[in-house]
């Protein structure tokens, strides 16, 4: 039997979601039976790979790193999940959104409200740049699964990992799955 | 007093004469989502969320404020007004930040409830990131305007039940916003009695009793009700 | 004050008129182009020349706005356009076969010969600070008639028969808005007229104010009679302060004549009218708002039903009418419901005042017949577009919609308008050329809508912000198609849901112009790859 080849990735997000992943504890076992893990901040993969199957996308689209991935995760995956409230809002990353552009942004907490030796952090080549403001996933690449949550909880993620096993439609509803928070 | 007999979705049911198709449908069991409405106070038909189909209308109505009329037939549950509630929801979301995760009011929101109802999976809106002001002058009620719906159930519970009116709206469209006296801070107000109204009527995190932290806070609705029907047999 | 009494303020004041008049519009636009400072060197002028036989005569609003400050000289009827204070004497002097230095309009121009003047009868002609001026055009007479030889139940009868509906937008008819609130219960009824006139490039019920306040106090008082009113209010907005001067200056004039106040006319009528001042927010032009902002509260719309009719003002019968439709009352009276019903089209009687704006050549106010065509109205009256073609023209203001050069021959009347997208709406009609993007028009539309939104419900508060978020997508290139759907849904949604008129028309400008002109939003769509491409700084 084929087993689906998944990935998950990590943009602008706590890792939270990654976290509630790890709490399906045995049942992990159970899904690696069915899937081989081809790429995740849990695995030491350095590049994208091709063919990915299923791709939970934690976390929102906040610098040129996560835009640069989320566009090779999208031509390289067939089924994209929002994988949780940042990847699906913006959430608690977007909130830097309220404050303005990210000039401002560095200014008012690293050099305006510095303890001591204010100064713009600046690492071109190491640090990436932020972009205007954070993005929900799909207001940068189509999504095909909207996962709420914060984090979702392992419940859920199992419930929709099962209905992505199974094959067929998706199809979330209820308070179970779609509540956000 | 007279009886009325209409058909709502599909089922006939009876109510009593003046009652509005809300109740109606409340006292038999059909849901239909609300938001600015509050049992106890007036209905204002704000939200749209009550919205149904009535047939031989060609105007959408509001269930809340339409009293039932013999032989109406009401639908509230067609396809239009899914989509309808679904986007007036996203709207909402989109207008201001509710960031549930880190709301006082996560898990007890009558916002996060409705996305759940309407089958919100994501706002297919651009989030708009207004900057809004929080108000922690009060020394035992907050107000943070990020999360405010403006259904102005604060404001009709302080002026119909507590008869104070501290609140009110001031400002037009996207920048109105629900105020204090003549828009003073919360804690300056003269007229506020402390008496926590508004806090019971809140239906988001917008208004929260201090030192509640995120999902902590929960209401007791029913007191409002209980307070009016308590007046009542008063007299 | 009785019939003879009113006769012979009329007779005194034709006795007092000399041969020859100078008329000096000082309505507002002209007022704006100096027209004041003109009227006094006429003043003077004919003073130097020592002429008795010479008035001048500041008069309301003669049409030709975009060519003011007017000056007309009666009976020939030369008419003077662009008037500066300095050709005042050439002007006095050509009446002694002098050559004026002011540059002659063209008075036989289908821009006058094509109106039908009935709500602007007296406008230009006589002049509106005085009570006398319009008691010797007729004025108030027909209230007299009213009071003294009809019955309540009869002037409502003549206003249905009449066929008059609502000159506020909505075109609902009048009579029977009339007899519901005649027929209503309460201890006390209110009759309101609705002067908060809001859409840009509107400005018909200031000029008629501006032009002929009496004549709006005179439908007022025969409304009140028909329904059993006796208080009225005037909401006027703040941005008109001649109108507001004028309207209190008529008012004191009628109530030091006995035809305001108690037993008006002898009888036992009684109607007392009082000013109400707009602070400038649109959507007190809609009823309930405008209700509310009278009562003093915030103004806000509320649901309808219950309709003012049944309970308005403080709970009471409440009848609301625009400046037009009032002004429109005693004509009907004084001529009756055959003649009204005999001018204008089938389901559309009357004339209807617009204000004619935009990439054309004549700008104005003009009163035209209904059904004339918009193609007469644009290309006749107004001149056309100088330099260039019409493109579309919109009425309705944010209301309305825009209706393309193609449907030019579609005639003006309530139905007709909107089978094409639009809407009669109060008479804005401004005309736009073929250098005219519609996104762009849309957007300032949308735009108005959301600033003026009152924030009541969501779909009108929210929707609009999110309409002109998309519109400005849109213009910069980063909506791809799928955007574009989502922009007609929401507008679909803004129009059905919202609580109100103000949200349920502010969708029309962008509906009408996609109906239209949907290529030229097509052409700013981004395809989906590129519109992401937008984030990369």
């Amino acid at each position: 039997m084929n087993k689906l080849r998944l990935a998950t990735v990590w943009l602008g997000g706590c890792s939270g979601c990654h976290m509630s992943f790890l709490d399906l504890d045995e049942w992990l076992f159970e899904l690696a039976h069915h899937v081989d893990l081809v790429y995740s901040p849990l695995a030491d993969v350095k590049e994208y790979p091709d063919r990915v199957d299923v791709a939970l996308v934690e976390g929102a689209v906040a610098n040129e790193d996560n835009l640069h991935l989320i566009r090779q995760v999208r031509e390289r995956t067939r089924l994209l999940i929002a994988f949780g409230d940042c990847a699906v809002t913006g959430n608690v990353t977007a909130l830097r959104n309220v404050l303005g552009d990210p000039e401002t942004l560095l200014r008012t907490i690293y050099v305006e409200h510095a303890d001591i030796a204010g100064q713009m952090p600046l690492a071109p080549g190491i640090v990436p740049r932020l972009l205007d403001r954070v993005y929900p996933v799909h207001k940068v690449v189509p999504v095909d699964v909207y996962l709420p949550g914060c984090p979702p909880p392992a419940q859920r993620i199992r419930a929709l990992l099962e209905q992505v096993l199974a094959g067929g439609d998706i199809y979330l509803t209820g308070r179970e799955m779609i509540k956000f928070g | 007093m007279a009886a009325r007999t209409f058909t709502i979705d599909g089922q006939l049911i009876s109510a009593r004469e003046g009652e509005t198709i809300l109740q109606a449908a409340r006292d038999h069991g059909i849901f239909i989502p609300t938001l600015c409405h509050l049992d106890g106070v007036s209905s204002v038909g704000a939200c749209r969320l009550c919205l149904v189909e009535i047939e031989g209308s060609r105007m959408l109505r509001p269930a809340c404020v339409t009293p039932v009329v013999e032989e109406m037939v009401v639908r509230t549950d067609t396809a239009r007004l899914r989509e309808y509630r679904r986007m007036i929801v996203e709207l909402l979301f989109a207008e201001r930040n509710h960031v549930c995760a880190v709301c006082v009011a996560n898990g007890h929101c009558e916002l996060q409830d409705l996305a759940v109802t309407v089958g919100m999976d994501h706002v297919r809106f651009d989030y708009t990131f207004p900057y809004c002001e929080v108000d922690i002058s009060h020394p035992l009620f907050g107000i943070d305007h990020n999360r405010c719906v403006l259904c102005t159930r604060c404001v009709r519970v302080c002026d119909e039940v507590e008869g104070v009116h501290t609140w009110d709206v001031a400002g037009r469209g996207t920048d109105a916003r629900v105020i204090t006296d003549m828009r003073q801070p919360w804690g300056e107000s003269h007229s506020c009695t402390s008496c926590g109204k508004c806090v019971l009527a809140c239906p988001t995190g917008a208004i929260f009793r201090r030192g509640a932290t995120v999902g902590e806070m929960e209401r007791d609705r029913n007191k409002i009700a209980y307070i009016v029907a308590a007046r009542d047999q008063r007299w | 004050m009785d019939l003879n009494e009113l006769l012979a303020i009329a007779e005194h004041e034709n006795a007092m008129r000399r041969s020859i008049c100078i008329r000096c519009c000082t309505a507002l636009g002209c007022q704006s182009a100096g027209s004041l400072s003109l009227k006094q060197r006429l003043e003077e002028a004919v003073a130097e020349v020592d002429r008795t036989d010479i008035e001048v005569m500041g008069v309301g609003c003669m049409g030709l706005c975009g060519h003011g400050p007017l000056v007309r000289v009666d009976p020939e009827g030369t008419l003077y356009e662009r008037v500066r204070a300095a050709d005042a004497s050439s002007i006095v002097a050509a009446l002694d076969g002098g050559e004026a230095t002011a540059p002659k309009g063209d008075p036989h121009h289908p821009f006058f010969t094509l109106q039908k003047r009935i709500v602007l009868e007296n406008s230009g002609i006589i002049d509106p600070e005085r009570i006398e001026s319009y008691i010797a055009a007729g004025g108030y007479q027909a209230l007299y008639h009213a009071l003294h030889e009809m019955t309540p139940a009869e002037v409502i009868d003549v206003v249905t028969r009449s066929g008059l509906r609502g000159r506020g937008g909505a075109g609902y008819p009048t009579g029977l808005k009339w007899a519901t609130v005649a027929k209503s219960h309460g201890d006390r009824k209110y009759v309101v007229c609705n002067a908060d006139e809001g859409d840009p490039g509107a400005f018909m019920d200031r000029s008629i104010i501006e032009s002929d306040p009496h004549k709006v106090l005179e439908g007022m008082a025969i409304a009140a009679y028909a329904v059993g009113a006796d208080q009225g209010y005037v909401y006027v907005r703040a941005e008109y302060p001649l109108a507001i001067q004028r309207l209190q200056r008529a008012i004191a004039q009628a109530r030091r004549h006995g035809l305001l106040g108690a037993q008006i006319f002898d009888s036992g009528f009684t109607f007392r009218i009082d000013i109400r001042v707009g602070a400038g927010a649109f959507v007190c032009g809609e009823e309930t708002a405008l209700m509310a902002s009278i009562e003093g509260r915030r103004g806000q719309p509320r649901p309808r039903p219950p309709y003012p009719a049944e309970s308005g003002l403080w709970g009471r019968p409440t009848l609301i009418n625009n400046v037009e439709t009032f002004a429109n009352i005693p004509p009907i009276i004084r001529n009756g419901a055959e003649w009204f019903a005999s001018i204008g089209a089938e389901t559309s009687k009357g004339t209807k005042v617009f204000a004619l704006t935009g990439k054309i050549r004549h700008t104005g106010l003009i009163e035209v017949p209904m059904g004339v065509t918009l193609r007469q109205i644009v290309e006749e009256m107004g001149g056309g577009v100088p330099n260039g073609r019409v493109k579309a023209v919109q009425t309705g203001g944010p209301s309305g919609g825009c209706i393309p050069a193609t449907l030019l021959d579609t005639p003006v009347d309530y139905e007709s308008l909107q089978r094409v997208g639009s809407i009669m709406g109060s008479g804005g009609m401004v005309v736009m050329d073929d250098a005219t993007n519609m996104v762009d028009v849309a957007r300032f539309y949308v735009e108005f809508c959301k600033d003026e939104s009152c924030g009541k419900c969501i779909p009108c508060r929210a929707g609009t912000a999110q309409m002109l978020h998309m519109l400005d997508l849109i213009r910069a290139g980063r909506a791809t198609a799928a955007d574009l759907d989502q922009l007609e849904q929401l507008c679909m949604m803004v129009k059905e849901t919202s609580l109100c008129g103000l949200g349920q028309s502010a969708p029309n400008p962008v509906l009408s112009t996609m109906r239209y002109f949907r290529e030229e939003y097509e052409a700013l769509l981004a395809d989906r790859g590129s519109a992401g491409e937008t984030m990369d700084r």
